[in-house]
C-alpha cells in the first residue's frame, strides 16, 4: 500500500529525512519510534503534503500512485489521515461544522454524494460516544480551549468518521490519562482491518501494549536504523535509544 | 427550515461563477438627460408626480451641492468623478404603478429569480416582505395586505410621499440633513426612489422587511434613499441586499438611509453588500458612497447596524448612532471584505448624548490581494451624557502579503463617567489552520472560507438565519483566488 523508497526531505534548505525507506502493507500496522527531532513528524508532515517539506530525492508510492503528486486535500480524499500531535485550533467555526465540511469534501472529492447534516450528525454521536466526546465539545469552536487529552481524543474521532485506508497517528497516546489511552487504542483497533493500514509514531511501549505492531522501527536522525518485531519496543524500553542507534551504526 | 430559506441556500450553493450577479438585464430604459442641473432635478420630481414642497427640497439641496466639496479624508484613492457625464435617472418603461406581480415585466422577476430573491408566495412563508429597486424605481412590494393588517407601512419612498406626506415631512432629513456632506446632498437633490417604512407604537413587525437595489443600467448612478421610523414600543427588522452588472466604468452608488427610533423602540438593520468590486486588475467596480445613521430620538431605544461589505470597488460608509434618548444603545457588527484592488474606508460613529446610552462595535476586516481596508471608528461622549459606556473590538486579518488593513480609531470624551474600551488585533491566516484543513479534505478556497467565516462569527450571528446562510457563501466567494 506505502512504499516509500530512499527519501531525502528538506525544510527551508536543512535536510531532516535522510534517506529513508519504508514500506507497509495493508492490514498491518507499523509503528514508528525514535529519540526527539529525529524526524517521526517531519515524515507524516511529508505523507500528508504539507507545503514547505521538500522532497529532494527518492519516492513515496501509495496504492501504486505517485503521493508527492498530489495535493494534500486529493491525499485525504484518498484515504490518508494524519492524526496530528499537536492539533491546531480554529475560532469560531465549531466542531461538528467542521467535521460536515471535512467529510463532505472527501465525498465530493470522491464522487460521493455530499451527506446532510442530520446524517452527518448521526455518524458523528455513533462514534462520539466511544470516545468519549461530549455533545458540548462538538458544539464548541474546533479545538479552542480543548485539554490536551481532548485534542487527541477528537483526531481519533475524526479517523472513525473518515474511515481512512491509511491512517499516520503522530503521538496521538502522548497527553492521554490511562483511561483515555484505552479508549484511543480501542478506537484504533477496532478500525484495524484487511484493507487499512496504519502508521503509529510513539514514544511508549504502553502504547503498543494496546495496538500490538507487527512491525516497528527506529527512526534516527532521518534514518530508520533498527528494525523488529513488537519485542523490539522492550528492548528499547530497557536501553533506551542511545544504545540501539550506537548498535546500528 | 422555510422554503424560502432552502431556495436562498440553493441558489447560494449553485453559484459556480465568481460574480455570479454580473449578467445585464435587457430591457428597454427611459433615462433623463445625461448630466446634472436644476432641469435633471425638475425632471425626477416631475417623473415621480412629486407635490412642490418635495421639489423645492431637492431644490434647495441641489444649490447647496453646487458650493460643496467631495470629501478626501477617507483612505481611498479614485480618479476625478465627472458628475456630468452620467446619467441619473433611469427606469424600465411602463413598470410604475404596478398593482400586482402579474403586471411587472416578466424579465424583471427573471432577474430578480436570478439574483435568487424569489417574489413570490414562498417569501411569505420566510416571512420576509420584499420591496425591489430596479436601478431608479422601485418594482414591486409584496406582501403589503399583511402588513396593513399590523398597520406597518413599507412601500416606495416615491409613493409615501405621494401617500403619507405628512409623515414623510417629520422625518425626511432629520437624521442626515440637507447639507450633511457632499454625498448625502446630492443624494438629497437626486434621489429617484427607495424604502419608506413606518412601524406605528407598540407593533412588533410581523416580518423580515427586505429591499434588494439593483444597478442595471450603464453609465447610470443609483441615490436611492431609505427611511425607516419605529414609532414608541415598536420593532422592526430590514434587510437590504445590493448587486450590480459587471462594467468597465466604475458606477456610482451614493444612497441616504435615515432611522429613526422613539422611546423603548427598536430597529435592526442588516445589509448584504455585493455591488460589483471590479475585476482582477481593478478594472471597473461601483463607488459606494453612502451616508447612514440612526437616530435613538427616544428614551430606552435601541438600533443595531450589521453589515456584510463584500462588493463595490470603493467602500465609503459609517453608519451611524445618534444615542439621544437616555438609557439608549447603539451596535455596529461590521464584516469589511477587500480583495484584488478594493478599497474599503468604513466604521461607525457613535454619538452618546443621553445618560446611561450604552454603544457596542464590533469590526472585523478582512483583507486580501493587493486591498486596502480600514476601520474608522469615532466614538464622541458629551457632556450631558452620564455614564456612557462603549465597548469596541477591531479585528484585522490579512491574507497575502500584498494587501494593508488600517484602523483609525478616534476617541472623544467630555464627561469623566464615561467608560470606552477599544480592543484591537491583527492576525494573518496561520499555515498550520490551513494544512489541517486540507489535511482533513477540505480545498485550499473552501478552507480559507471557513477560516475567515470562523473569524467573522460574532458578526454573522447577529444577521437573520435565512441571510446568514447566504453571508457565509458570500464571505467565501469574494476570497476566491486570495491564497495559492
Ligand atoms: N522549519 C524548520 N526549520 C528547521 N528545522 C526544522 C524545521 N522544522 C523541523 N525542523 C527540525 O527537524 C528535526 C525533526 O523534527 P520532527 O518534528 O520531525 O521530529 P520528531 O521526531 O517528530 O520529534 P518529537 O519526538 O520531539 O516529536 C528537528 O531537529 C527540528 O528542529
Ligand atoms: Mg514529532
Amino acid at each position: 500500500m506505502l512504499d516509500i523508497k530512499n527519501l531525502r526531505v528538506a525544510v527551508d534548505g536543512k535536510e531532516i529525512l535522510k534517506g529513508l525507506t519504508l514500506k507497509v502493507e495493508a492490514g498491518r500496522v507499523h509503528a514508528i519510534m525514535g529519540p526527539n527531532g529525529s524526524g517521526k513528524s517531519t515524515l507524516s508532515y511529508v505523507l500528508a503534503g504539507r507545503s514547505g517539506y521538500d522532497i529532494t530525492e527518492g519516492s513515496i508510492t501509495y496504492n501504486g500512485e505517485d503521493l508527492a503528486a498530489l495535493a494534500p486535500e486529493e491525499r485525504a480524499a484518498r484515504g490518508v489521515f494524519l492524526a496530528m500531535q499537536y492539533p491546531v485550533e480554529i475560532p469560531g467555526v465549531t466542531t461538528m461544522m467542521f467535521l460536515k465540511s471535512a467529510l463532505n469534501a472527501q465525498r465530493r472529492s470522491r464522487g460521493e454524494l455530499e451527506l446532510d447534516a442530520i446524517t452527518v450528525l448521526k455518524r458523528v454521536r455513533a462514534k462520539a460516544a466511544a470516545l468519549n466526546v461530549s455533545e458540548e465539545m462538538l458544539k464548541r469552536a474546533l479545538n479552542v480551549g480543548f485539554s490536551g487529552g481532548e485534542k487527541k481524543r477528537l483526531e481519533i474521532l475524526q479517523m472513525a468518521l473518515f474511515e481512512p485506508s491509511l491512517a499516520i497517528l503522530d503521538e496521538t497516546d502522548s497527553g492521554l490519562d490511562i483511561d483515555a489511552l484505552r479508549l484511543v487504542a480501542e478506537g484504533v483497533n477496532s478500525l484495524r482491518t484487511p484493507e487499512r493500514a496504519m502508521l503509529v509514531i510513539t514514544h511508549y511501549q504502553r502504547l503498543l501494549d494496546y495496538i500490538v505492531p507487527d512491525r516497528i522501527h527506529v527512526l534516527a536522525k532521518g534514518r530508520i536504523v533498527a528494525e523488529g518485531g513488537k519485542e523490539l519496543a522492550l528492548e528499547l524500553e530497557a536501553k533506551g535509544y542511545e544504545q540501539i542507534v550506537k548498535d546500528a551504526a | 427550515m422555510s422554503s424560502a430559506a432552502l431556495e436562498t441556500k440553493d441558489t447560494v450553493a449553485s453559484l459556480g461563477e465568481k460574480y455570479k450577479y454580473g449578467f445585464v438585464t435587457d430591457i428597454e430604459m427611459e433615462r433623463a438627460p445625461k448630466g446634472l442641473s436644476e432641469e435633471t432635478v425638475r425632471y425626477i420630481s416631475a417623473k415621480k408626480g412629486e407635490p412642490d414642497w418635495m421639489l423645492e427640497w431637492r431644490l434647495g439641496a441641489f444649490r447647496r451641492w453646487l458650493a460643496m466639496k467631495e470629501p478626501k479624508w477617507a483612505r481611498v484613492h479614485y480618479p476625478p468623478i465627472d458628475y456630468q457625464d452620467a446619467y441619473y435617472y433611469a427606469a424600465p418603461k411602463n413598470t410604475p404603478k404596478k398593482q400586482s406581480l402579474d403586471e411587472v415585466d416578466p424579465k424583471l422577476l427573471e432577474t430578480y429569480n436570478k439574483l435568487g430573491i424569489p417574489l413570490s408566495e414562498q417569501m411569505a412563508l420566510a416571512g420576509v416582505a420584499v420591496d425591489a429597486v430596479f436601478d431608479s424605481v422601485s418594482v414591486a412590494t409584496t406582501f403589503k395586505e399583511k402588513l396593513n393588517e399590523a398597520g406597518v407601512i413599507f412601500c416606495p419612498i416615491s409613493e409615501a410621499i405621494r401617500d403619507y406626506p405628512e409623515l414623510v415631512k417629520k422625518y425626511l432629513g432629520t437624521v442626515v440633513p440637507v447639507t450633511d456632506n457632499f454625498f448625502a446632498t446630492l443624494n438629497s437633490a437626486v434621489f429617484s426612489d427607495g424604502t419608506f417604512v413606518y412601524v406605528p407604537k407598540g407593533v412588533r413587525c410581523p416580518m423580515e422587511l427586505s429591499t434588494y437595489f439593483r444597478i442595471n443600467a450603464s453609465e447610470t448612478g443609483q441615490f436611492e434613499r431609505t427611511l425607516i421610523v419605529a414609532d414608541e414600543g415598536s420593532y422592526v427588522s430590514y434587510l437590504e441586499g445590493c448587486t450590480a452588472p459587471k462594467r468597465d466604468e466604475n458606477q456610482l452608488h451614493a444612497a441616504v438611509v435615515e432611522l429613526v427610533a422613539l422611546d423603548d423602540a427598536e430597529i435592526k438593520y442588516s445589509t448584504v453588500q455585493n455591488w460589483y468590486p471590479g475585476d482582477e486588475n481593478g478594472l471597473g467596480g461601483i463607488y459606494n458612497f453612502v451616508t447612514k445613521r440612526g437616530d435613538c430620538r427616544g428614551d430606552r431605544s435601541k438600533i443595531s447596524w450589521t453589515q456584510v461589505e463584500t462588493g463595490s470597488a470603493i467602500t465609503w460608509k459609517y453608519p451611524s448612532c445618534i444615542l439621544r434618548g437616555d438609557d439608549s444603545i447603539g451596535e455596529f457588527y461590521s464584516i469589511a471584505i477587500a480583495n484584488n484592488f478594493q478599497q474599503a474606508d468604513t466604521g461607525t460613529k457613535m454619538i452618546h448624548l443621553g445618560r446611561n446610552t450604552r454603544s457596542r462595535i464590533i469590526s472585523k476586516g478582512i483583507s486580501a490581494g493587493k486591498a486596502q481596508n480600514t476601520y474608522r471608528g469615532l466614538v464622541s461622549v458629551y457632556g450631558k451624557a452620564e455614564n456612557a459606556r462603549n465597548f469596541t473590538q477591531c479585528d484585522s486579518l490579512l491574507i497575502g502579503a500584498e494587501c494593508g488593513a488600517h484602523t483609525v480609531p478616534y476617541i472623544e470624551s467630555r464627561n469623566p463617567s464615561a467608560r470606552i474600551e477599544h480592543e484591537a488585533t491583527t492576525s494573518k491566516i496561520a499555515e498550520d489552520q490551513l494544512f489541517y484543513c486540507l489535511q482533513r479534505g477540505l480545498g485550499q478556497e473552501e478552507a480559507v472560507a471557513l477560516i475567515v467565516n470562523g473569524f467573522c462569527k460574532e458578526v454573522l450571528q447577529q444577521l437573520p438565519m435565512e441571510f446568514a446562510v447566504e453571508a457565509q457563501k458570500l464571505v467565501g466567494i469574494s476570497l476566491e483566488g486570495s491564497v495559492g
